[in-house]
């Protein structure tokens, strides 16, 4: 097994404050690894610090190559005048000159990848218009264009429609098949259960390791505070649910 | 019909008038253009502040016997450096540090440019005045369009992916701050060249009027440039008919042609589907 992915001791944070710190994980080619976390935990921290966008405040990060960056949806431009075309064509940016257009087979790249993930009928549709699965389903085939070994994705089925859930789940499923690392930021515990490792972050590193041993309720509630309610099958913890607090 | 074309014909008789056309042209074309960028990077308050604090640059030169074009740009470098240094001071915040900043600037600039004993031309530096384009002011114009031009091409794709999607584009290797960098230096090249025959106030309005007018309506960011730089180019025309019709001062009667293009464009239904809103939320750490 080789890791694609190894952080050791890792803190990283804003202002040279941490705002996560003692990770210590690996993800290995053909290896899919959850990152569980409250709001805030450091999840998103940690996935900057993996693609270079912070350096690390303390430990050390290696990355295979570079990696491709699924970020939460609503952190694009949904007014930026592209079409889903366009957006998957972005990915051929990591592996030819930037000065020169889009070559037509990084075009043609680009409409197979929004066929593999199902939108082969919005290849022209502007990204703004599509719903919000759709357009998590473009950035993944952006991802896809790219063919980066490691593929790093932030809260990807959040507010995603189940068919597009499916459809996402289904290629990750394909992309573990092609020893690629995935490293998949959720919320979904049962979720978390079928993937090779999980990673629990709370401002710190809770635990990481194969989710059968992992995910128990004592780490549940050290990720998520008490601030929850854990839902048990026979197999043990499946679902984190949190408790929402309203002020008056 | 002669006579029509005779009518639209006469203000572009002379020398003079030719020269403006041609002034007006070239920077509406490249302003138009860049200005799409401009907006979308969210850099209309920056390039603001740029065109009025680089004018005791422009001032100063003229007064020594520089090229303005020497004196735009170190008067541009002069800016950043005073608003950088400026905003650097958190108990006055950024925008207050610029607003001040510039503020001074451009109040310097006007002191050395109204004073009583300096060349009549460095008026029209503060309002613009077309019809005093030189010929080397339009040397200056041709090869910023060449050069910027081919700059806009060049830089196109990482434009697109940075403005789409800053953090994705990290990791497609591009830098959200070096594509910025390379768009305020081509910002600042524009400014410099094209303020020394539009002036302050013109020259802001070919930059923020013509995206203003087409971005709603564009499908694409190269339709949005080229629309862009086809409105900065019509109300341009527009804006010297008028100046050359009802005698008004033509830097003043192109900026106005401008900005009523702005507010059609914006105010015009756009086709098809509501364009949705800005998607981008707040960035909090987690």
């Amino acid at each position: 097994m080789s890791a694609l992915v190894e952080a050791g001791g890792l803190a990283a944070g804003y202002g040279g404050r941490p705002a996560v710190h003692g990770v210590t994980f690996a993800a290995e080619a053909g290896h899919t690894v959850a990152v569980l976390g409250p709001n805030g935990g450091g999840k998103t921290t940690l996935f900057r610090a993996l693609v270079g966008d912070l350096v690390p405040l303390a430990g050390s990060v290696r990355v295979t190559g570079r990696p491709a960056y699924l970020a939460q949806t609503e952190r694009t431009r949904l007014d930026f005048p592209v079409s889903a075309l366009d957006v998957a064509t972005m990915g051929a940016l990591a592996r030819s000159p930037w000065w020169l257009p889009a070559r037509r087979a990084d075009r043609r790249a680009a409409a197979e990848a929004l066929e593999r993930v199902g939108l082969e009928v919005e290849t022209h549709a502007r990204f703004g218009a599509l719903s919000g699965g759709q357009r998590q389903r473009v950035l993944l085939a952006r991802a896809l264009v790219q063919e980066a070994r490691v593929m790093i994705l932030d809260e990807p089925f959040g507010g995603v429609d189940p068919a597009s859930g499916e459809r996402m789940d289904a290629i990750l499923g394909e992309l573990r098949g092609e020893r690629r690392a995935i490293v998949v930021a959720t919320h979904d515990v049962a979720a978390a259960r079928t993937f090779d490792r999980v990673l629990c972050l709370n401002g710190r590193q809770v635990a990481f390791g194969e989710p059968g041993t992992t995910l128990s309720r004592a780490v549940l509630e050290a990720t998520y505070g008490s601030e929850i309610v854990v839902l048990e099958e026979d197999g043990g913890p499946v679902r984190a649910v949190a408790v929402q607090h309203h002020e008056h | 019909m002669p006579e029509l074309v005779d009518s639209l014909l006469e203000p572009f008789r002379s020398g003079i008038g030719q020269r403006a056309l041609l002034e007006v042209v070239l920077v509406a074309a490249i302003g138009g253009a860049l200005g799409f960028w401009v907006l979308t990077f969210g850099l209309a308050y920056g390039a603001e502040s740029l065109a009025h604090g680089l004018l005791p640059g422009l001032v100063a030169a003229a007064l020594v016997g520089v090229p303005l074009l020497l004196g735009g740009l170190a008067g541009i470098a002069a800016a950043a450096l005073l608003v950088g240094l400026a905003g650097r001071d958190e108990r006055v915040g950024t925008d207050a540090a610029t607003a001040v900043a510039v503020t001074g600037l451009l109040g310097l600039g006007g002191v050395l440019a109204l004073a009583p004993d300096v060349p009549p031309r460095l008026g029209e530096l503060l309002f613009g005045d077309p019809l005093a384009a030189r010929a080397p002011d339009l040397v200056a114009a041709a090869g910023l369009v060449v050069l910027a031009g081919l700059a806009l091409a060049a830089l196109h794709r990482p434009l697109a992916a940075v403005a789409f999607d800053r953090d994705g584009a990290r990791s497609l290797g591009l830098g959200a701050g070096r594509v910025t960098i390379a768009l305020l230096g081509l910002l600042a090249a524009t400014l410099a060249v094209a303020v020394q025959g539009l002036g302050n106030l013109l020259v802001l309005a070919v930059l923020v009027a013509p995206p203003v007018a087409v971005r709603r309506h564009a499908s694409t960011p190269a339709r949005a440039m080229l629309g862009g730089a086809v409105v900065a180019i019509a109300a341009g025309v527009v804006g010297l008919y008028a100046s050359h019709h009802l005698e008004i001062a033509t830097g003043a009667s192109v900026a106005l042609a401008l900005c009523l293009a702005a507010a059609l464009g914006a105010g015009f239904p756009v086709r098809g589907p509501r364009a949705p809103a800005r998607g981008r939320l707040r960035r909090a750490p987690g």
